[in-house]
């Protein structure tokens, strides 16, 4: 007796092979958003899981704010070689050369930067949608962002003024300069995402697993000694067994104390979890960054 | 410590949205939801500490869970829909919680078309009120599966079992006229936990489950539709590899089966071409399948070389659906702009998009009253009615009430390209006819 039933996974993954191909069915020219993080692996997965035995009928794009981790960086090439894809990288660092991006006053972080080059890029291929592998559980705000969501000519999104999404039927349709973003991904958990790499033997960056590093303690997180976040004079490195939760820039990703070197090992870590996956962003508020203090100060 | 789902267990998914009035209790219920089955995070719970020390007089106020973010209060933005995401070792949780004051009926609809179960908080005192009805009308017209009506602050009538069976008696008079198969009434009190998560020692005299417990356990595995096979072609799939020659002359259609199930060796009919050809090959990327079910998402091979492409249809050979261009439909109208006859829409349907007029409208549904008025002059926002549409090509569709995939649309409006609808397509009149051995239109 055959059992006609999909697991959690399962559904999940249809509902994004759906998303992924209304995309290739709707825009004229789509990109896939492709970091070379856990989320975006899960994109190229499913992007293969919609089109083989085609090509995958979009090229990746990355914006490199310069502060990524090299391990990130390395992967990123390989895995889009391998997939037979056409990877277009384009530079926050160009971007300020050109006068695309401007740089507040002091201003070091390239979190901002991204914007004003990822809307470069989108308008030089004219790109007029990109999927991406954002989820809605990473935060409050990202609760209410639709899988279809649309940005108008400046790229803004307006939350008052969103699709309505009924059953899964996306409008994707569009005026000249307007743009789509797509989230596939949209109704992943963390632990999904973990979960289907592990299905999947998905290979990550070795970030992801348990190494070890030199880090200094700074806002309530540890920060990867690099040579764009070198010590200060006052400051105490040490080497630690660690491992990245979320990748964001080299400097501002807090690592997490951690002896995981394998996915399941992530999953269990992940399962016993008491603090959210943002919870390790320095990017984050200072006062989940507090809490991590406490944590640790409640655990020694 | 939270549950530890077992990894190697299959687990399945529930979709389900909340819906009641402002003061109903709702936003408290998904916070004790969350809260009582282990699925916070420090961070979370003690950034609703720190909000309770400031506003809630040292208690901790479950609402502020899912009230959006304090920006988006100052700012006075109104979210539509929001969606919540925990797990027991049972099941995965997807929550579309839909605020009830503004554009509630947009909202619910949006929240509820993916639900498997809806919910609908009455508060105990005031029993019935006009949003029940709504709300449980709406649920029935989106043909929901699962119905639990949540009796909450029955701490406020002293755990009445009396108020409890007459708030039950006040459903149970308009219920009948709506088509709902499997209803549930819990008594709970969402502040104090109260059948939540554990059994109330309050009411001794309820002997089913609790709200979780029901969650967990509902059975959602028939609520898709597996008669009468359906796979809208969203992408062809041509490798149009010049040096793999198995690749070379590849031609696959990609979709995710909207209806039944489809095995290699069997015939399909491609609609609107009206050809019957044969199921040659299920390719996926884990390897060719014999057999595929809804709502997989393949690609099939055909044994002839039929002119099929995105907005196409491949069917079985029985249970088959209806193909016309005059569309009877019930509307959800979602836009400021409101519906009147003549005006043009895009249609959305599956993966085809068609032209459509307004050629009449046939009625609108009272709320209040559940009593239809006959033909309006206009469906204005969040106006419930019938329709007929003329289309400029013939869709292939059923009923909703028979598939939720194939039955239902959106309208769009031409120029600004906003979803202005939501649409369920009453049965067809007759089906795509056999003839001369061949399928035609």
């Amino acid at each position: 007796m055959t059992s006609y039933h999909l697991d959690h996974l399962q559904h999940l993954e249809t509902e994004a092979i759906h998303i992924m191909r209304e995309v290739a069915g709707e825009f004229e020219r789509p990109a896939l958003l492709f970091s070379g993080g856990k989320d975006s692996i899960c994109l190229l997965r499913l992007a293969e899981k919609a089109f083989r035995p085609s090509d995958i009928p979009m090229p990746f794009l990355n914006v490199d704010t310069g502060h990524h981790f090299p391990e990130l960086n390395e992967f990123r090439d390989r895995r889009a070689k391998q997939l037979g894809g056409k990877l277009i990288v384009r530079k926050v660092e160009d971007a300020i050369a050109k006068g695309i991006a401007v740089p507040a006053p002091g201003e070091i972080s390239r979190n901002k930067l991204q914007i004003p080059t990822l809307l470069a890029a989108i308008e030089e291929f004219r790109f007029d949608c990109c999927i991406g592998g954002a989820r809605r559980d990473e935060e409050k705000a990202r609760a209410k962002e639709r899988f279809f969501s649309f940005r108008d000519s400046f790229g803004q999104w307006d939350p008052k003024n969103q699709r309505p999404e009924i059953w899964n039927l996306y409008n994707g349709r569009l005026n000249a300069g307007e743009n789509m973003r797509v989230f596939p991904l949209s109704n992943w958990t963390e632990m999904d995402v973990w979960e289907y790499i592990q299905r999947e033997k998905l290979e990550v960056p070795s970030i992801y697993f348990s190494h070890r590093r030199q880090a200094v303690r700074r806002g309530g997180q540890w920060l990867p000694v690099s040579d764009i976040l070198p010590p200060r004079a006052n400051e105490e490195v040490r080497e630690l067994v660690v491992r990245v939760r979320t990748i964001g820039d080299i400097i501002s990703t807090g690592l997490v104390e951690s002896p995981a070197s394998t996915v399941s090992d992530i999953i269990a870590e992940i399962a016993a979890a008491r603090v959210t996956e943002r919870g390790s962003r320095a990017d984050d508020k200072a006062s989940e960054a507090a809490m991590e203090d406490r944590k640790k100060a409640g655990y020694f | 410590m939270p549950p530890v789902p077992p990894v190697n267990v299959p687990i399945d998914i529930l979709r389900f949205n909340t819906c009641g009035s402002v003061d109903d209790g709702k936003s408290t219920l998904i916070g004790r939801l969350l809260y009582d089955s282990k699925s916070l995070m420090e961070d979370q719970i003690e950034a609703l500490e720190r909000s309770a020390d400031i506003t809630g007089g040292g208690q901790i106020n479950l609402a502020n869970l899912t009230d959006g973010l304090r920006a988006e209060r100052e700012q006075g933005i109104t979210i539509d829909v929001a969606y919540r995401y925990f797990a027991t070792p049972r099941r995965k949780f997807i929550i579309a919680d839909t605020p009830g004051h503004v554009q509630y009926t947009r909202n619910m609809v949006t929240g509820a078309s993916t639900a498997n179960l809806s919910i609908v908080l009455v508060d105990a005192r005031t029993g019935v009120i006009e949003q029940s009805r709504r709300h449980t009308a709406i649920a029935a017209l989106l043909r929901i599966p699962h119905l639990v009506v949540a009796i909450n602050k029955m701490d406020l009538v002293g755990w009445s079992e009396q108020r409890f069976l007459e708030i039950r008696a006040q459903f149970e008079e308009f219920l009948p006229r709506l088509d709902i198969k499997d209803v549930k009434f819990i008594p709970l009190s969402a502040l104090n936990g109260d059948n939540v998560v554990e059994p109330s020692p309050h009411t001794p005299w309820y002997v089913g489950p609790t709200l979780l417990g029901h969650l967990e356990s509902v059975h959602i595995a028939s609520d898709w539709n597996l008669s009468g096979f359906r796979l809208p072609v969203q992408w062809v799939n041509r490798p149009n590899n010049p040096t793999d020659s198995a690749l070379h002359d590849f031609r696959g259609f990609s979709g995710q089966i909207a209806g039944g199930i489809v095995k290699v060796g069997q015939k399909v009919i491609a609609l609107p071409a009206g050809i019957v050809t044969t199921v040659k090959q299920i390719w996926t990327y884990d390897g060719p399948v014999q057999e595929a079910f809804c709502p997989q998402s393949v690609t099939l091979v055909l044994e002839h070389d039929i002119d099929i492409s995105r907005g196409s249809m491949l069917i079985g050979t029985e249970h088959l659906p209806g193909a016309s261009t005059q569309l009877p439909a019930e509307v959800c109208w979602m836009h400021s702009r409101a519906l009147q006859p003549g005006k043009k829409y895009f249609l959305k349907h599956t993966t085809h998009t068609v032209q459509v007029a307004v050629t009449e409208i046939v009625n609108k549904l009272n709320m209040a009253t559940l009593e239809t008025e006959e033909a309006p002059a206009e469906l204005a926002v969040n106006d419930i009615g019938e329709i007929r549409l003329r289309a400029a090509k013939p869709l292939v569709f059923d009923g909703y009430a028979t598939n939720r995939l194939t039955g239902s649309f959106i309208l769009i409006e031409q120029g600004t390209n906003a979803t202005v609808a939501a649409g369920m397509l009453l049965p067809p009149r007759e089906v795509v006819k056999p003839e001369n051995g061949d399928y035609v239109i």
